[in-house]
């Protein structure tokens, strides 16, 4: 069996697939990729179905070889990749023969990235998914982070093209939109006015559970504790610091703090991707619109992995390969 | 619909959560009934099918419903949902009741003689106390399996811990405020402890992962060192060693 070998793991390396649904009820959250659109990208470029699983590496990427050819792709934003020292591009696929050494550096302008290889990471499935839950210990590598000397099962990589994207995908600018949220009443016009003036720093207080922002204190006249209920990816925590908490992949199900507002699910992965010291606002937009633009976002994904680009071979680079 | 409208809304209404989820929320207090009609509304809602429904997390007085967009959109989801509301017919659901063994006092009951001593008992007067009331289990959060439970006797009740132990294990029989807790993963804690169960509420390699869900009610059985034993010999082979009486 082929496997992924970890020489060095960047601080947050996980195994990750598209997460693991429908345990909500029992307090489990779904994980998976903090920004899916980049890490389908990934896994398509090299010939992987949409269910396989990859790497998601947040700043820093980390190095790697393989024990068989395989294609990859790293994709999620600006990274230095290399093989044995050559550059190579992002948001394409390559070829990585054994004995040569894939390296991916520090993101610039995007947060979170990630690694596709050709067969998928093969590590167990726990509760239906691969999906690494730092919180909960579950699924990845013993639902813990990845670190060097580690070595990964990969899936059978089936012969196919390397592949590129059509077109750079641009990531929108502007206001974060978000929906009123469940606990919307419990703040006054005024907090309102408040949080949407903004702005609100992104902190490196961030993690795959949640996304803490610095701002204009934002007070609930009725209180910070409420009768606890369910949470969502994108739900806006108010605590009694007054200072917000996005609710990210790993989140906990359940939360006693109110939620001003749920960020809009296509702008999620978006204000995930923002680096940290960055100014954010946040602009309201009705629950229809945010319904309007999950369904087009999901359009626009499937039209972007049905465009893929064939990509002439690359001349090798290791030795052993070239002899 | 403004921020401000929507809090001055009478229950049962309907939260929007994003663009797939919406809350149904039923009170703004903990109360048994309550907390059943939103178990009832869960059944109900499953048996109705209804396409694009993807999720339910029942909580204390709401529940929360996930959908797809792109197949049912949350407008007109809402009006399904007001509309099974008003239908008689989601009051109750029936539920399962299950004892749970509990191993009171020794390390994992750490909190026992102080907690005994704190409210003027002898540990085995607090032990029947514990043990002789019904419970229920309002919603699993906070952590895989984790079971919120009301039905604390009031002399129980107590306050959390200021600053949390940094490891409780799992099975540790909790009291944090009103409620009672049994831990279903290994994990820091405010909440104080008297015992503990040889049951696991979470294992991912069971059949049936989850031992508890929203709805059912729990009592707690002293069981003394064999018998823990025993059951600790039985729960590492894989087996679930309780009896559920449904009704």
């Amino acid at each position: 069996m082929n496997s992924l070998h970890i020489l060095e793991a960047g601080p947050m390396l996980t195994v990750q697939d598209l997460g693991r649904p429908g345990y909500l009820r029992f307090g489990v959250s779904g994980a998976g990729p903090m920004d899916r659109s980049s890490m389908r990208l990934a896994n398509h470029l090299v010939g992987n179905e949409d269910t396989q699983a990859a790497l998601e590496f947040a700043s820093v990427g980390g190095a790697f070889t393989v024990e068989t050819d395989v294609r990859f792709a790293v994709c999620g934003g600006s990274v230095a990749i290399t093989i044995d020292g050559t550059p190579r591009h992002g948001w394409e696929s390559h070829r990585l023969y054994p004995g040569e050494t894939l390296r991916i550096g520090a993101m610039r302008g995007a947060v979170w990235g990630y690694l596709a290889i050709s067969g998928g990471i093969d590590t167990p499935c726990v509760l239906g998914s691969r999906s690494t839950h730092l919180r909960s210990g579950l699924g990845g590598l013993n639902g813990r982070r990845l670190a060097a000397g580690d070595q990964l099962p990969l899936g059978v990589s089936r012969a196919g093209p390397l592949l590129a994207l059509r077109h750079a995908v641009p990531r929108s600018p502007g206001a974060i939109r978000v929906v009123p949220g469940p606990q919307a009443g419990h703040f006054d016009a005024r907090t309102w006015a408040e949080f949407l003036e903004g702005p609100f720093r992104v902190t490196p207080d961030r993690d795959r559970m949640a996304q803490l922002l610095e701002g204009p204190q934002i007070r609930a006249f009725a209180g910070h504790d409420i009768v606890s209920d369910g949470t969502v990816s994108g739900s806006i925590q108010i605590p009694s610091s007054g200072r917000p908490i996005v609710l990210m992949a790993e989140r906990q199900t359940t939360g006693g703090y109110p939620k001003i507002a749920t960020v809009a699910s296509f702008d999620l992965p978006r204000l995930a991707q923002i680096p940290s010291g960055s100014l954010i606002r946040f602009r309201v937009i009705s629950q229809d619109h945010a319904e309007d633009l999950a369904i087009a976002r999901s359009r626009h994904d499937a039209q972007l992995l049905a465009d893929l680009d064939l990509k002439p071979e690359e001349p090798t680079i290791s030795r052993q390969s070239q002899s | 619909m403004t921020a401000l409208q929507l809090a001055s809304l009478p229950f049962p209404r309907i939260a929007a959560c994003g663009d797939h989820a919406l809350a149904v929320e039923l009170s703004d207090v903990i109360d048994e009934a309550v907390n059943a009609r939103v178990v009832a509304l869960a059944h109900a809602l499953t048996a109705q099918a209804i396409a694009g429904v993807v999720e339910m997390v029942p909580t204390y007085r709401s529940l929360l419903v996930l959908y797809d967009p792109a197949v049912v959109r949350g407008r007109e989801l809402s009006v399904r949902l007001l509309d099974l509301l008003a239908e008689e017919t989601v009051r109750d659901a029936p539920g399962r009741q299950v004892t749970v063994p509990v191993s009171y006092g020794g390390e994992a009951g750490i909190d026992l003689d102080e907690l005994a001593d704190l409210k003027g008992m002898t540990p085995a007067d607090l032990v029947a106390l514990h043990s002789s009331a019904q419970y229920r289990v309002y919603m699993i959060g906070f952590a895989p399996g984790f079971a919120y439970l009301g039905g604390l006797p009031d002399r129980l009740h107590t306050p959390r811990l200021a600053v949390p132990r940094q490891r409780i294990e799992a099975g540790a029989i909790g009291i944090g405020g009103m409620q009672a807790s049994i831990n279903s993963v290994a994990g820091p804690s405010g909440w104080r402890f008297i015992g503990r169960t040889p049951l696991r509420l979470f294992d991912p390699s069971r059949a049936e992962p989850f031992l508890l869900r929203a709805g059912d009610r729990v009592r707690f059985r002293a069981v003394d060192a064999a018998e823990a034993k025993d059951l600790d010999a039985a729960v590492a082979k894989g087996e679930t060693p309780v009896e559920w009486e449904i009704g």
